[in-house]
């Protein structure tokens, strides 16, 4: 599929895959309903921007299709598996880089790769393989050997995305990624997840730089545990009349901060 | 009038890491002076330093006039300062901590009350709650609030914005302006470079170094070359085009267009204009559209900051 | 390559690689080995010994040499009367005593077997039996000796595997021993005071050192010190109320001790108190210097149990006499704090003795914890670098 082409169609057409179906999936914490009845899709190959504000529920959500918690309601299938039932299965499919952890510092990127590898079941030669060819893309052969905390900070994300996908997940999901990276190194990590798209992997990505919510095929807005707004931004800044995706989240979600009720 | 802050030729190096590499500047009284880099840019370590927490290893700086090294003691009374990470404390309600803090300024949270009001209304909601159950823009609000209740002379806000969403943003830089109208000196830092327009002044760090220092708008036209945006269907495709044109300085995604600088200093711009156009024609863009854009902060700094680090 | 080979893998790597933990896991068995093959005596040295020696004659100053010529024994002092021996006894002086009678040489030239008696200060973990059997011994050598030496009717002297038939009038000592302080040897009461000193110093060191690195780790510190707040400010904010609550741990600890386990406490409960006042004032302390050394909660903790439980149970006499160690840890456990303590609460609860015998004690805990409060302030910087 040419995910160049805009598609703001809708939901599932038959005999394309589906990285993602969630229908009207729920979470509540006691008598806190965090995730409330969201029902969307993420294509095959598809960059799809999941925002939110704090507290609107996206991380619960997440950690509901990573197969992290238990749904309370509703259904979800992720790469093909039921999230209830098939929680192994999923977690071998995909691929999970968030800002707060994704490498061992004091091990090296080398070191890095083989585990990932090794937890992943790969063969040791497809390790060896892909372990090179992963460096010298990222241009980091020189210092494959030198603990990961001595990378600047931006070459540690891109390393990171990279070992994401080590496994050749179906879908991997990044938790802001590009926090608190410069401006160059952000561009260049998403054309690493342009490029991981374009071979047909499933991205979603979570994000509170607005200008790389364009970057998106599709997203969705997050809003007390519902889905507000979720389609192309392009289609979304003309039915909504807004010059940005910006300006459109926080027309959104403005009303719901100033009660937010915090996480759970 | 003399600074607010006055630094000079300040350095700091943490083992084999230069933190601080020669920096100097100014920040005059009543400012929202803004400082706009990356993580591992320097601007904890700079904070740390104009506050009394670290010393650097040479230069010096000036505060309200006294000296960051010798006259930390008097200075600590009329800094308030907001610290990078959260630094509250989590069991503590929010109530507890306002408490907290202004005793041990030696006030107490009646008499400041009315002086924080405008912050604090906010999150008065939420008095009894734990600090570490509230959202990521409430817990700034409250540090903002703790900060202030010792109604100090001087704010410096270290990312105050990082982590939280859009709208908290807006709201917390409202706030800061709304500060800086009644007259207080606010010295803030983030990474998110469109919030340096809302800054009299800015100042990009990168690698310990100040790349850049003056208003925003003076920083944004100072690029000094012509800028398109240039609007395309299928994006990815059409960067690599642009990225061919044989002329092309820089191409970068900004949002839904691309950034293109011309390495020509001497053409015209709608001559420019009209090349890339029908380069993107031929290469099968026949919809694209080029137009002049007003370069932004973030170009400036992309073009200033060298490699990526 | 299986998922678990990765994961032991990795975590060689960070065993590897984490020096300080490295160190404290290899070197530390290592260390204790060597500390507690050292400590770790059942035999006697240097037991400190007083004679009562009402009239000194041949006899006397005979079996006196035997004990001065080995050095199990040291004599202390030479004393004319038996109650001399009381306060030799109140200040650990003398960790026992030997009374000598009157006439000792004329009671072994005659019939009626001489009178010694043996006085043992059974609060010491040199528990009375093994003193009182040295110093048995000692007597018993000494007795065979004038056995062997004195000439039979026929004038030829015996061996001394030749029983002697009770006429002949040969010389017997008779010794009775008394245990001092700790009549029926019960082991909590020797072990009590100890225990108390145990528990206060992990809970004093160890509340401080994870209280103070906490706050480093999360970051609340940063705003601590940007206050006005001076170093020793905070660190009063600190030590006041684990010091409260180290209190009430040590009145909790005696209460138990007296109710539960039936140990006396004959001098002031109000002095013991203060005195552990003072110990957990001194321990508290070492927990803020340990803090100042390092921001990780879990480094914290491993340097107050080193820093405080390894020394106390080593090196205060807790369950390991002192006396039986070598000269390099009997000179450091004069410094640590709970060595002193040890000897004061055994003091004033199995002695009943007060300030007069205890002052110089006192003085110098008071001293080690005042020395330590002004160390750990002047290393809590008010700054981060």
């Amino acid at each position: 599929m040419n995910r160049d082409e805009a598609d703001p169609g809708n939901p599932v057409e038959a005999g394309l895959d589906t990285a993602i179906e969630a229908n009207e999936l729920t979470r509540k914490f006691g008598a806190f309903t965090a995730v409330d009845r969201i029902s969307f899709d993420v294509r095959q190959g598809e960059v799809f921007g999941f925002l939110g504000a704090n507290g609107a529920g996206k991380t619960t959500a997440i950690r509901m299709l990573t197969g992290l918690l238990t749904p309370s309601g509703g259904s979800a299938r992720v790469a093909g598996h039921d999230v209830y039932t098939e929680g192994e299965q999923i977690k071998r499919r995909i691929g999970y880089m968030s800002q707060r952890f994704s490498l061992y510092e004091d091990l090296s990127p080398r070191e890095n790769i083989r585990l990932y590898g090794g937890i992943y079941d790969l063969t040791a030669a497809e390790i060896r393989e892909r372990s090179a060819e992963m460096l010298s893309r990222l241009g980091i052969e020189a210092v494959g050997s030198r603990p990961v905390r001595e990378l600047p900070l931006g070459w540690r994300q891109k390393l990171a995305f990279s070992v994401a996908l080590l496994h050749r997940p179906s879908i991997v999901f990044l938790d802001e990624p590009t926090s608190g990276v410069d401006p160059v190194t952000r561009r260049q990590f998403w054309e690493l997840i342009y490029e991981a798209a374009g071979r047909g992997t499933s991205v979603l990505v979570t994000t509170h730089y607005m200008d790389e919510a364009e970057y998106c095929d599709r997203l969705s807005i997050m809003v007390a545990g519902r889905i507000a707004a979720i389609g192309a931004p392009a289609e979304l800044k003309k039915e909504h009349g807004t010059g940005s995706i910006d300006d459109l989240f926080v027309r959104l979600a403005r009303p719901a901060v100033s009660e937010s009720k915090g996480p759970a | 009038m003399s600074s607010s802050v006055s630094a000079r030729s300040l350095r700091k190096q943490f083992g084999e890491t230069r933190a601080l590499d020669e920096v100097s500047f100014d920040v005059e009284p009543g400012e929202l002076f803004g400082f706009i880099g990356p993580d591992g840019g320097g601007k904890s370590t700079l904070f740390r330093i104009l506050v009394t927490v670290m010393t650097p290893d040479s230069g010096e700086a000036q505060v309200l006039g006294l000296d960051v090294v010798r006259d930390l003691w008097a200075l600590r009374r009329r800094v308030g300062y907001m610290p990078g990470r959260f630094s509250l404390y989590p069991d503590l309600s929010v109530e507890e901590n306002l408490r907290f803090f202004a005793s041990v300024f030696g006030t107490t949270l009646e008499r400041e009350l009315q002086y924080i009001a405008p912050i604090y209304d906010q999150i008065a909601p939420f008095r009894d709650r734990r600090a570490a159950a509230l959202s990521g823009g409430m817990k700034q609000k409250l540090a903002l609030c703790c900060a202030l209740v010792h109604r100090p002379e001087i704010l410096v806000l270290d990312e105050p914005t990082t982590g939280i969403d859009a709208v908290s943003r807006r709201e917390l830089w409202d706030l800061l302006g709304r500060l800086r109208e009644q007259g207080m000196t606010v010295v803030v830092s983030t990474p998110y470079m469109d919030e340096a327009n809302r800054c009299d002044r800015v100042a990009l760090m990168q690698s310990g170094r100040v790349i850049a220092l003056d208003t925003p708008a003076a920083v944004a036209a100072s690029l000094g070359r012509p800028l398109f945006a240039v609007r395309a269907g299928a994006r990815h495709r059409a960067l690599n085009v642009l990225r061919s044109f044989p002329h092309a300085h820089s191409v970068l995604p900004f949002g839904d267009v691309h950034h293109v600088t011309d390495v020509r200093r001497d053409v015209p711009a709608d001559v420019i204009a009209d090349e890339l156009r029908r380069y993107l024609a031929d290469a099968g863009f026949a919809d694209a559209e080029v137009a002049p854009a007003a370069p932004t902060v973030e170009d400036v700094f992309i073009d200033r900051m060298g490699a990526p680090r | 390559m299986s998922p678990l080979v990765a994961l032991l893998r990795k975590e060689a790597y960070h065993i590897r690689r984490d020096r300080r933990t490295l160190v404290v896991v290899l070197a530390l068995p290592v260390v204790q080995v060597l500390l507690f093959g050292s400590a770790i005596r059942t035999d006697v040295n240097r037991v400190r010994l007083a004679i009562v020696d009402p009239a000194p004659d041949e006899a006397t100053l005979e079996l006196r040499s035997r004990f001065t010529a080995t050095d199990t024994f040291h004599l202390v002092a030479v004393v004319p009367r038996a109650s001399d021996l009381d306060p030799l006894f109140r200040t650990s002086q003398a960790q026992a005593g030997v009374v000598l009678p009157v006439g000792f040489a004329e009671d072994l030239a005659g019939r009626s077997p001489a009178q010694v008696q043996i006085i043992v200060d059974a609060t010491d973990p040199n528990t009375g039996s093994v003193l009182r059997a040295y110093i048995e011994a000692v007597i018993r050598g000494y007795e065979q000796e004038r056995i062997r030496l004195k000439p039979d009717s026929t004038g030829v002297t015996g061996t001394s595997t030749s029983p002697l038939p009770a006429e002949s009038g040969f010389s017997r000592i008779t010794a009775t021993s008394r245990m001092r302080f700790n009549p029926t040897r019960e082991s909590s009461n020797i072990f009590v005071p100890g225990l108390m000193a145990f528990v206060l110093t992990i809970l004093a060191s160890l509340m401080t050192a994870i209280s103070l690195t906490r706050e480093k780790e999360t970051g609340t510190i940063e705003a601590l010190l940007v206050s006005p707040l001076r170093p020793w400010s905070i660190i009063l904010g600190k030590v006041l109320p684990y010091l409260a609550i180290g209190l009430v741990a040590a009145v909790a600890i005696i209460a138990e001790a007296r109710l539960v386990f039936d140990v006396p406490l004959r001098g002031s409960a109000v002095l013991l108190v203060g005195e552990a006042l003072l110990f957990i004032l001194a321990s508290l302390a070492l927990g803020i210097l340990v803090s100042t050394r390092t921001s990780s909660q879990r480094v914290a903790m491993m340097g107050a149990m080193l820093g405080s439980m390894l020394p106390n149970i080593l090196l205060s006499g807790f369950i390991f006499p002192i006396e039986s160690m070598p000269l390099p840890l009997r000179l450091i456990s004069q410094v640590v704090p709970g060595q002193w303590f040890v000897t004061i609460a055994r003091g004033i609860m199995l002695k009943g003795v007060g300030l007069e015998y205890l002052w110089k004690e006192t003085l110098i805990l008071g001293g080690m914890a005042a020395l330590l409060l002004a160390v750990s302030t002047r290393a809590f910087k008010a700054r981060l670098g």
